[in-house]
């Protein structure tokens, strides 16, 4: 099939204007080809005889095909060249509906032609490559099962960054400005143009975090304070009226915690030693592996579980203020491991160090007010996530263990969930699988 | 500006024709090799080889052949996208053309212009234009620099029946007038604007005419006779060369192909085509010159020999050119370096 | 040559400007020539040749029939063979006439050819409104120059760009085309000392200020520096920012500006859909995005042929008030 145009891929041969055994000069004209546009003449450019035909007429071939097979000047014989499956284009067409490959059909039309019938007795090689039927036309049954397309499993939508019901309106400026200030934009008001948070906005949450920008332009101190404190109303605000908790607590003897711990820490130096608060962590984050219906985000009313576990710390903030960022993959990380980033994640989160995603896409968070002398917690659950755990101050207490009484060291462990992406049940099942975890901390 | 030298001060640099044998022999093989140059260019078109727009000439050898006899290499040439003949007989290198239809970087314009656009600044061929008329004011622009500067050299603008129906072959042809360019403009009229014949085209079909009107000397000329034409050329030539200012010739020839390799040629008889045939511009040399040179079939097989030989050679060695890499597709949009001049 | 030169401290127009360039590169370069409708006789149909004839001859200071396309061209082919051609087009609108020659031949040779033809020209050309002459002598079409790729498209804004800008365009060895706003010619000012040719390459940052960009150029630049006056009595402290180049687009200047100021008010008299202004705003959001504090404002001309009647053209055309609106939306 000779190129006759710029924009010419293929070519329906519409008339042969030779024979096989026909002897042709250079120059001749042999055929006319249908390009699309008009018919034009095909010319020859060998001396010699037409040996075969390759194609019919009405077949469409692409340019640079064989149309046909001109020998030296003697009459047409048999050669044993690979031969091109001859068919109409109405059976290429059906061949191609139904997924055979013309070349391994025998056909048994005149001249070994291809049809119909042929292609309808072949299994087909391969499925069916068809196009799912139009989305346009909902009156017609589909051919095949719909399947209602699944959501990506990742990533969840996070406060911010993803859309609906989470998503911050916020300035590119502003968006990046939190992101390294490590401020969550869903607890920033915004003053821009319906409601978009500007980097104005930012500055003012950062400044209330920050007590050295207070100090730098101290005039403007106590606003930036009250901005800061309003937008974390807001967001517990929207957390108490959106989501309805439910609060489970219960008392975990942590004995062998302890007990292992200071076998453990005797044999390090200081620095290396490890806190109570790393284990404790670390059980939180295995527990909600476990429990995977309180490790994820309620969005566009429903509840996607998060493939892993992104354990939010609540930090308090020097100056007033809190922040909640993530220890990415807490399950992972050996009990150093998690003991450096925790350092690592307080001490960021209160110099405005944080990065983008630390601050985004905590899965379950974990708020400690041990230190501050509370024996526990029940907290307010960060949008969208569905779970809190509070853990209060490990106080020696007289526990009874196999019917003797002792002094064990204890935690109150609590959980604040969000009914509607579990019950109590199931938060029940988290808090047992906390307390048993600390019960064998040496595979924490 | 001084006024320009005379035609006295001026000497004729090219011979004159005549009977004499090796002249047209020249000729005869020039054309010959245009024309087997076409052909190549089909059955490389056919074979996917070349691609985009071309324009083939064949029929209107005489034309590229014939003109460029008046021409000195410090003359300019303008020219249209049918061009392969003239570029040809302007001497650049076949393998050069045949590179830049095959795309690749040793193309007289490093394949990026293509059948439609070949170039040789050295050559001072400047162009290979697509637009129809699109040529001339640059053309004439050419010739305004020949001008000022007092240089005794011509700009030789070829174009087809279709530029006459243009806008700026009509501002060119005044203003070329109006300032006396140096400016030989040749209309290759092959009676067809792609498939429009001349009377539907033009009121008045006349076109040496319609230059005529512009106070410039216009001609109409045998365009199939290649001995014609370079008479016609080289007395045009020699007039501008003496400052007369432009000149007009209406080549009246025909193209044996359709315009492109992409047209049907469903707008002419194909009688009308093969009574063209019979004044092939390569048979009437030949046969002119069997009877007034002593010419045979010999002499013509080893014309043949010689030019297959040579483009045997010129399209293996295109073949063979390298392709500008694709990181390289910015060059030439700009100078390399701006503020050099 | 010298005691024709502007004096230091004394007085000149834009139009003085652009003659006292022009003749600045007749004398210093014999390949020089100023070609185009009226240049020689009258002087010029916007004045600015206005003498040049009787100093320097018909031969390169040429009238030229009216031919739009066979004159361009011919600066084209002049160009190519060596010369330095000047080509005077009297309005942007007269120049569709000569598009092909631009576009297709200007524009495209060097590159069509391998590199071999390049065309050093210069066409100077009037552009915008703001004089009453209606539809057909009033557009700001320097956007359709600046989206062809091998030309240079200069706007110069200033008295200094409009005496300093033609020695660097016509050093360039590929097509330059520059853009004299209308309304410009008569505005006269105390020229700088010679400071030698202009940045072609620079977007001239023409006011500075820490609180919003106004990107302009042209005949706009004296609204968007009013505006700016406007703006500072409201403590908005506005860059002024005088694009110059319109092809290639000075991306740094631009939006470096954008990155300290986090905002950005484009003018263009151009119309605003598919315009200079919405290649403007598009760079910055790619190049700036995380640094826009507001939405890119635009300020264009109105989507209507330039009407004659004052009101009516002055309603179509961006104003500094318009400006001023922009730029505190932007701000908040």
């Amino acid at each position: 099939m000779p190129a006759l145009g710029a924009d010419m891929t293929e070519g329906t041969l519409l008339e042969w204007l030779v024979h096989p055994g026909d002897q042709v000069r250079k120059g001749d004209i042999v055929a006319v080809v249908d390009t699309a546009k008009a018919a034009i003449e095909v010319e020859c450019f060998e001396n010699g005889t037409v040996d075969r035909l390759l194609v019919e007429p009405g077949t469409t071939m692409p340019v640079g095909a064989s149309l046909a097979v001109i020998g030296p000047a003697r009459p047409a014989t048999q050669t044993s060249e690979p031969s091109v499956p001859v068919t109409s284009p109405l059976v290429r067409h059906l061949a191609e509906e139904s997924g055979v490959d013309l070349a391994t059909v025998h056909g048994t039309g005149p001249g070994g032609r291809i049809t119909r019938a042929d292609v309808n007795a072949e299994p087909p090689s391969a499925a069916p490559l068809r196009t799912p039927p139009a989305e346009t036309d909902t009156t017609k049954p589909p051919d095949t099962p719909r399947v209602r397309p699944e959501k990506p499993p990742t990533p969840p939508a996070r406060p911010g960054t993803g859309d609906g019901a989470t998503r911050v309106r916020a300035t590119p400026l502003a968006k990046r400005l939190a992101v390294e200030a490590g401020i969550d934009l869903a607890a920033v008001a915004g003053t821009g143009t319906g409601g978009a948070v500007r980097a104005l906005d930012v500055k003012a949450a950062l400044a209330a975090a920050l007590p050295s920008a207070a100090t730098a332009r101290p005039a403007a101190a106590t606003g930036r304070h009250e901005t800061m404190r309003r937008a974390v109303g807001d967001l517990m605000a929207r957390s108490k009226r959106e989501i309805p908790h439910y609060y489970l607590s219960t008392t975990v003897d942590l004995g062998a915690a302890i007990g292992w711990l200071h076998e453990r820490n005797r044999e390090l130096p200081v620095a290396e030693r490890l806190v109570p608060t790393a284990l404790l962590l670390k059980a939180a984050a295995l527990a909600a592996r476990e429990v995977p219906q309180l490790n994820g985000f309620w969005t566009d009313d429903h509840f996607t579980a998060a493939p892993a576990v992104h354990l939010g710390v609540a930090v308090a903030l020097r100056g007033g203020g809190l922040v909640a960022p993530a220890i990415h993959d807490a399950t992972d990380l050996t009990l150093p491991e998690l003991m450096a980033r925790l350092r690592d994640l307080v001490s960021r989160a209160r110099s405005g160090r944080l990065h983008r995603s630390e601050t985004t896409d905590p899965t379950i968070t974990v708020t400690n007010l041990g230190d501050q002398g509370v024996e526990a917690v029940l907290g307010v659950i960060y949008p969208p996530q569905v779970a809190l755990v509070g853990l209060g101050r490990v106080v020696e207490r007289p526990w009874a263990v196999d019917g003797l009484l002792g002094i064990r060291p204890v935690v109150t462990a609590t959980l604040s969930a969000d009914h509607r992406a579990s019950d109590g049940a199931t938060g029940a099942r988290y808090l047992a699988a906390l307390d048993r975890l600390l019960q064998k901390p040496e595979e924490l | 500006m001084t006024p320009r030298t005379t035609a006295k001060e001026r000497r004729t640099r090219t011979r004159p024709p005549g009977p004499d044998t090796g002249h047209r022999l020249g000729l005869l093989k020039e054309m010959l090799r245009i024309r087997r140059f076409e052909e190549r260019c089909v059955e490389m078109y056919s074979a996917g080889e070349i691609r985009g727009f071309v324009h083939l000439c064949i029929g209107e050898e005489a034309v590229s052949v014939g003109v460029h006899q008046a021409l000195t290499p410090e003359d300019a040439v303008v020219t249209t996208y049918r061009e392969h003949g003239h570029a040809l007989a302007r001497g650049i290198p076949a393998e050069a053309v045949f590179a830049e239809m095959l795309g690749r970087m040793t193309g007289c314009s490093r394949g990026r212009g293509g059948s439609m656009h070949l170039f040789d600044a050295d050559r001072r061929f400047y162009g290979g234009h697509g637009i129809v008329a699109g040529g001339l004011p640059v053309a004439a622009g050419l010739a305004l620099a020949d001008l000022l500067r007092e240089r005794e050299q011509l700009v030789c603008c070829l174009f087809g029946d279709g530029a006459v129906a243009e806008g700026e072959f009509h501002e060119t042809a005044n203003l070329a007038a109006l300032w006396d360019l140096p400016l030989l403009l040749v209309c290759e009229n092959n009676l067809y604007a792609m498939g429009t014949p001349l009377a539907r085209e033009h009121a008045q079909v006349d076109l040496a005419a319609r230059a005529a009107s512009y106070g410039m000397v216009a001609w109409a000329v045998d365009g199939m006779d290649v001995l014609a034409v370079e008479r016609a050329a080289r007395r045009a030539a020699q007039a501008v060369r003496a400052g007369s200012g432009p000149y007009f010739l209406e080549l009246r020839t025909y193209r044996f192909r359709a315009h492109s390799m992409y047209d049907p040629d469903l707008y002419r008889d194909k009688a009308e085509i093969e009574r063209w045939k019979q004044r092939d511009p390569i048979t009437l040399l030949t046969e002119r010159m069997r009877t007034e040179n002593g010419f045979d079939d010999t002499s013509v097989e080893l014309l043949e020999k010689e030019v297959a030989e040579e483009l045997d050679r010129a399209v293996e060695q295109a073949r063979q050119g390298g392709l500008e890499p694709a990181e390289d597709l910015l060059r030439f949009v700009h100078s390399p370096a701006r503020g050099t001049s | 040559m010298t005691t024709r030169k502007a004096a230091t401290g004394k007085a000149v127009t834009y139009r003085e400007a652009v003659r006292e360039a022009l003749r600045e590169a007749l004398v210093a370069d014999e390949r020089v020539f100023l070609m185009g409708e009226d240049v020689g006789r009258y002087g010029g149909a916007l004045g600015v040749s206005l003498g040049l004839l009787d100093e320097f001859g018909p031969a390169r200071i040429r009238d030229t029939p009216l031919s739009e396309s066979a004159f361009v061209g011919a600066g084209i082919g002049a160009a190519i063979a060596g010369l330095r051609p000047i080509v005077e087009i009297m309005t942007v609108n007269f120049s569709l006439l000569a598009l092909d020659q631009i576009l297709n031949n200007a524009a495209t040779l060097l590159h069509m050819s391998g590199g071999q033809v390049a065309v050093p020209l210069v066409i100077r050309m009037s552009t915008g409104a703001g004089r009453q002459l209606a539809a057909q002598h009033s557009h700001s079409l320097e956007g359709y120059y600046a989206h062809i790729p091998g030309i240079r498209v200069l706007a110069p804004a200033t008295l200094e760009d409009a005496r300093y800008m033609l020695a660097p365009a016509l050093s360039d060895p590929d097509p330059v085309v520059i853009f004299e706003h209308g309304s410009l010619y008569n505005v006269s000012g105390t020229l700088p000392p010679d400071t030698g040719p202009v940045d072609i390459d620079r977007a001239a940052v023409r006011r500075p200020g820490t609180d919003i960009s106004l990107i302009t150029h042209g005949g706009s630049l004296g609204k968007a520096l009013q505006a700016a006056e406007q703006l500072a009595a409201d403590h908005i402290d506005a860059e002024v920012v005088d694009l110059r180049t319109l092809r290639p687009l000075d991306d740094a200047t631009v939006t470096g500006s954008v990155r300290r100021t986090h905002r950005a008010v484009v003018i263009d008299e151009g119309w605003r859909t598919c315009g200079l202004s919405a290649e403007i705003t598009a760079r910055i959001t790619e190049q700036a995005f995380y640094d826009l504090d507001a939405p890119v404002e635009r300020v264009c001309g109105a989507e209507v042929p330039v009407p004659y009647a004052r009101q009516l053209e002055e309603a179509a055309l961006p104003q500094p008030a318009d400006i001023v609106a922009a730029a505190r939306r932007a701000v908040g």
